[in-house]
C-alpha cells in the first residue's frame, strides 16, 4: 500500500516539477511570478487533446506538438504582455499583467470549448506490472520516464551549453549580462519558451493520467506548482524538481493516510510552513540585504 | 578621428541634471582619465557610453557612428567593454565561464546550433576556449579557472572583471575605479596591466579613478568633472594645477 502510494506520489510530483520549473526559471531571471504559467499548462493539455482527437496522431507526437505549440504561446505572451513593461514600470505592473494574461487564456478556452470537463480518449493501452507486492502501470512508467528525461535534458542544457550559461549569467546579474553583450531579451524569451514547453508536457501527461482536461485546470495545478517552486527555493532549478516531487508525494500520502478532503490544503499548508521556517526554500540561497 | 566623441551630452533625472552639456573626445590608443568628487557625474557618464541610460540631449559617437539609443548589448558587441566600481562578476559561474560569457556576444548565437553542437558552434567554442586561456594566463588567473568567481580574493576578482571585459575584444575599455580597495603593490601591478592592455593590444582606455597617484601616472589626458560639468581638461600637470580643480577638491581656501 505505502509503496504504491509512493509511486502515485512520484508520478504526480514529477508533473508538478515540470510546471514548477517554468515558475522558477522565469523568477530567477526577471523576478516575475508568472501567474499565467498554469494556463500555459492547461493550453498544453488541450493542444495535446486536439492533436490526438482531431488529427489522430500518436500520443508521443501529440506530446511534442503540444510542447512546440506552448513554446510559441509562451514566447508570444512574453513579447506582448511582459516585454513592453520591462524597465519602464515597476515589477508590480508585470505581475498584474500576468494575472490579466491568466484570466484571458482561461476565458478564451471557455469560449472555445465551454467550461466543462473533456475526457481524454484512450491513447494508450495501460498495462499494470507487479514488482513484488507493488503495482505500477505502464502509464506511470511513461510519465516518470518522460519527466525524468526532460529534466535531465534541461539540466544538461543549463549546465553545459552556451545558452544555459547565458541564462545563468542573466539570473545572477541582468545589467552586467547586457554589458557583456548578451542579448538579454532573447535569453528571457528563450526562458519562457523552455518553461512553457515543460508545462505543456506536464499538461498532456496529467490529461492522460487523470483522463480529464478542463479550462480551469491550470489554476490549482499552477498554484501547487508555484508552492513546489517556493518549497524547493524559487530561482533554483534543482529546487523546483525536488520541491515538485516532495509536494506530490506528500499530497498523495496525505490523501491516503489522512483524508482526501485535505488534498488541496496540504500543498498550501506546506507553502505557509516553508515561508515561516525557511523562506529561501530547500535549495535557495539566503540573500543578504546590503544596508 | 577620435574613437569616442560626446557632443553636448545632457542627462536629467527628474529635475536633477547629472550631466550638463558635456563635450568630450577620447583619441585612439590613449589612456584617458576622468576625475571628480562623488556625485560629479562620472558613473553617469559611463552608463551613457555603455547604453544603460539614453541621454536626454546630445550625441554620442563611437568611431564616427552614432550610438544614442542603441541597446547595451549592441554597444558592447560594437567594441565598448567595461568593468564596474562595485564588482559585478557572475559569482556562481566558474572563472573560465565568466570570461567565455564575454566572448559569446561575438559568436553566432544560433539557438539550434548551440543546442545541437554544430561544427560552426564547436569552432566558435574552441576559439572562446583559446581566448579565455590567453586572457586568464595574461592576468595570472589560469590556475583558478575552475573555481567559482565568488571564491576569488578581492584583487583577483577585479582582474577577472578586466579579463571578462577583454573577452569582448573591445577597442575601448572603460574602467570604473579599477584601483578601489587595492593596496599599493596591487595598484602598481594594475598600472602595469593597464599600460600593457593599451600597448600590446592597442585598446583605448577610459578610466574613472579617485586615486590621484594612479591617474596622474598613467593617464595621458584627464578631464575633471564637478556637478555634472567638465571643469578642466588636458595633461595631468595642467589639470593638477588648475584652480577650479583644486577648489572643487579642497574647497574654496580663499574664504
Amino acid at each position: 500500500m505505502f509503496w504504491e502510494q509512493l509511486i502515485n506520489g512520484l508520478t504526480l510530483g514529477s508533473t508538478y516539477a515540470l510546471i514548477a520549473l517554468g515558475y522558477t526559471m522565469v523568477y530567477g531571471i526577471i523576478q516575475l511570478i508568472n501567474f499565467a504559467h498554469g494556463e500555459i499548462y492547461m493550453w498544453g493539455a488541450f493542444a495535446g487533446l486536439f492533436l490526438v482527437t482531431v488529427l489522430g496522431v500518436n500520443i508521443f507526437v501529440a506530446l511534442i506538438g503540444a510542447m512546440i505549440f506552448c513554446t510559441l504561446l509562451g514566447m508570444l505572451m512574453e513579447k506582448i504582455a511582459y516585454r513592453p513593461l520591462r524597465g519602464k514600470s515597476s515589477r508590480l505592473s508585470a505581475l498584474i499583467s500576468a494575472i490579466g494574461v491568466s484570466i484571458f487564456l482561461s476565458t478564451l478556452m471557455v469560449l472555445l470549448r465551454g467550461p466543462n470537463t473533456t475526457r481524454y480518449p484512450e491513447v494508450l493501452r495501460v498495462k499494470t506490472f507487479s514488482l513484488g507486492a507493488v503495482e505500477i502501470s505502464s502509464l506511470q512508467i511513461i510519465i516518470l520516464l518522460v519527466a525524468f528525461l526532460l529534466m535531465a535534458a534541461l539540466t544538461f542544457m543549463v549546465q553545459k551549453t552556451k545558452l544555459g550559461k547565458a541564462m545563468r549569467a542573466c539570473s545572477q546579474d541582468l545589467d552586467a549580462s547586457y554589458l557583456m553583450g548578451i542579448n538579454v531579451n532573447r535569453i528571457i524569451s528563450f526562458t519562457f519558451a523552455i518553461g512553457s514547453a515543460l508545462a505543456a508536457a506536464g499538461g498532456v501527461m496529467v490529461g492522460i493520467y487523470y483522463n480529464a482536461v478542463w479550462p480551469y485546470m491550470g489554476t490549482m495545478a499552477g498554484l501547487k506548482a508555484f508552492s513546489a517552486a517556493v518549497l524547493g527555493g524559487i530561482g533554483s532549478i534543482p529546487g523546483a524538481m525536488l520541491g515538485g516531487i516532495i509536494l506530490g508525494v506528500l499530497e498523495i500520502l496525505g490523501v491516503a493516510y489522512l483524508s482526501s478532503s485535505y488534498k488541496d490544503a496540504i500543498a498550501f499548508a506546506i507553502l505557509i510552513l516553508v515561508l515561516l521556517v525557511r523562506p529561501q526554500g530547500i535549495m535557495g540561497q539566503k540573500k543578504m540585504k546590503k544596508v | 578621428m577620435p574613437i569616442l566623441k560626446l557632443e553636448k551630452i545632457t542627462q536629467e533625472f527628474g529635475g536633477l541634471r547629472a550631466l550638463d552639456s558635456v563635450d568630450l573626445e577620447v583619441r585612439e590608443r590613449e589612456i584617458f582619465g576622468v576625475i571628480g568628487p562623488n556625485g560629479a557625474g562620472k558613473t553617469t557618464l559611463f552608463n551613457i557610453i555603455t547604453g544603460i541610460y539614453v541621454p536626454t540631449e546630445g550625441d554620442l559617437l563611437f568611431k564616427g557612428k552614432k550610438l544614442n539609443g542603441l541597446p547595451a548589448h549592441k554597444i558592447a558587441s560594437l567594441g565598448i567593454a567595461r568593468t564596474f566600481q562595485n564588482i559585478r562578476l557572475f559569482g556562481r559561474l566558474s572563472v573560465e565561464d565568466n570570461v567565455k560569457i564575454g566572448s559569446m556576444a561575438l559568436m553566432p548565437a544560433g539557438f539550434w546550433s548551440s543546442l545541437l553542437g554544430l561544427p560552426s558552434e564547436r569552432k566558435a567554442g574552441r576559439k572562446a576556449e583559446e581566448k579565455s586561456r590567453f586572457l586568464l594566463k595574461m592576468l595570472g588567473l589560469y590556475e583558478k579557472r575552475k573555481e567559482y568567481a565568488s571564491s576569488l580574493a578581492y584583487g583577483e576578482q577585479r582582474k577577472l572583471e578586466i579579463a571578462r571585459a577583454l573577452a569582448l575584444e573591445p577597442s575601448l575599455l572603460l574602467l570604473d575605479e579599477p584601483a578601489a580597495g587595492m593596496n599599493p603593490a596591487e595598484k602598481d601591478e594594475l598600472m602595469d596591466l593597464i599600460r600593457r592592455i593599451r600597448d600590446d593590444m592597442g585598446i583605448t582606455i577610459l578610466l574613472v579613478e579617485h586615486d590621484m597617484h594612479l591617474v596622474m601616472n598613467i593617464c595621458e589626458r584627464i578631464a575633471a568633472f564637478d556637478y555634472g560639468r567638465k571643469i578642466a581638461e588636458g595633461s595631468p600637470d595642467r589639470v593638477k594645477n588648475d584652480e577650479r580643480v583644486i577648489m572643487s577638491y579642497l574647497g574654496d581656501l580663499g574664504e
